[in-house]
């Protein structure tokens, strides 16, 4: 093998690659922002009273996690102009994403509902709670504490999983790579160097998701109380 | 002019299916292999070991599989390595599936009771055949639902190939609709041809699943 590696007709269009992630970042926060409360409200609904709501959000959930998110973006964005409903390429993709974020979601949501011990909930219906306060205010922190690794993992994968958006001409990281690879012909290069970018990012998520669950559930441990000295 | 969509076209889709079944089984095999030697690694009494699985399953797992697949099919031929196709989606694939399966199964042979490799060392076996003879039995049980799991989001993978050009199921609905000009219908049908294929495995997966949490 004698192939240079030159990476500087790469590195030179770095501003191009930035733009790129800046489109990818927003898209991804905006996706998951509306992805975790379509989860919450279906997570809600899959646990109503009303047969019909449950079989509506189970059939939703079954659908998408059965079907490669690359034929539902193309069915947004292809499909439904032939039903006469055409729209651009960032909102079908971001309703692509959002729909699939969902039905994920809203799997991890009820896993960790389920996950609360009952008892909680009887002694909240006990001391005279509605259900819905129950959910609100007793049964929601625990459940989230106990899915926040699964979601953030799950909300890591959506980020990574935009880079398709390229393909209905979304400007993302991904497209810019490409766009920069037919100038430059540095293939290897510019695809090596923006699953750089990629990987720093899902690392900054990571940060990211591990000071929120610091913030937010880690449990404030008080000092214990001095032990009793007992005099000579 | 444009062709109707009728049965000639929903088998075309179809012969395109049976393509999508033979790249996801390519892939699991690669997948598989791949995978097994990775969580050889990561489980090694050597620390350099364990930190170059980790240091892979964090790369693989913190970027895009269209990024691991452009990088083989666009990027090796420019090295002087001729790639297909099927051979980049094949080894894309791979790569990216030996990430997940070799944590998936990691969770399974961490999930067998560590007095169970103490008395297989206190009979003296080597390491491998304590891993073979005794461990994997016993996480084969636990890891069969979830890798499962993963064959459908295998499958669901392999319409990246259609990316690159590889002619599956997505590429298929793509020559398609360019002949037909009817994508509601095409994608639809598209759609429903994909969870035709992993819906009863995503079935047949928590069934696996819910027998044995019964059994424990």
């Amino acid at each position: 093998m004698n192939y240079t590696f030159r990476f500087s007709p790469v590195l030179s269009r770095a501003d191009q690659l930035l733009a790129g992630l800046a489109e990818t970042l927003w898209i991804s926060a905006a996706v998951i922002a509306l992805g975790f409360l379509v989860g919450l409200g279906g997570a809600f609904a899959s646990r109503s009273h009303l047969k019909p709501l449950r079989f509506l959000v189970r059939g939703y959930v079954e659908a998408i996690r059965n079907t490669p998110l690359l034929a539902q973006l193309f069915f947004i964005y292809f499909g439904l102009p032939g039903l006469g409903i055409r729209l651009d390429a960032v909102p079908a993709a971001m309703i692509a994403l959002v729909v699939n974020l969902g039905a994920y979601t809203i799997e991890i949501v009820r896993g960790g509902i389920e996950a609360v011990p009952k008892g909680q909930t009887d002694a909240g219906i006990a001391l005279g709670l509605t259900r819905r306060q129950v959910l609100l205010l007793i049964v929601l922190k625990p459940a989230l504490k106990v899915m926040f690794p699964a979601l953030a993992s799950q909300f890591t994968l959506l980020m990574l999983a935009t880079s398709i958006l390229s393909q209905i001409g979304v400007e993302d990281l991904f497209h810019m790579a490409s766009l920069i690879d037919s100038a430059t012909y540095r293939s290897f290069e510019v695809y090596a160097v923006a699953c750089g970018f990629y990987l720093l990012t899902a690392l900054g998520f990571r940060a990211v998701f591990a000071l929120i669950y610091r913030l937010v559930f880690s449990e404030r441990v008080r000092p214990a109380p001095p032990a009793a000295v007992v005099p000579p | 002019m444009f062709r109707n969509f009728g049965p000639g076209e929903l088998l075309l889709l179809a012969s395109g299916l049976r393509w999508t079944v033979a790249l996801t089984a390519l892939a699991f095999a690669g997948s598989g292999l791949l995978g097994l030697l990775v969580l050889v690694l990561r489980v090694s009494p050597a620390r350099p070991l364990r930190l170059l699985a980790m240091l892979w399953i964090q790369a693989i797992q913190g970027t895009p599989l269209l990024g691991h697949l452009f990088l083989i099919f666009f990027g090796l031929p420019l090295m002087g390595f001729e790639v297909s196709r099927w051979v980049a989606a094949t080894v894309a694939l791979s790569v990216y599936g030996s990430a997940f399966l070799s944590e998936i199964w990691r969770g399974a042979v961490e999930g067998v009771p560590k007095g169970q490799w103490e008395a297989s060392a206190a009979l003296g076996l080597p390491r491998l055949l304590q891993l073979r003879k005794v461990i994997l039995p016993q996480a084969l049980t636990i890891a069969i639902p979830p890798t499962v799991g993963f064959l459908v989001q295998l499958i669901k993978n392999t319409s990246l190939a259609s990316i690159i050009g590889l002619i599956e199921l997505s590429r298929e609905a793509q020559l398609v609709n360019g002949a037909t000009f009817a994508p509601f219908v095409v994608y639809g049908c598209t759609s429903v041809l994909y969870f035709a294929l992993c819906f009863p495995l995503t079935s047949w997966s928590r069934a696996l699943e819910a027998r044995r949490a019964v059994a424990r």
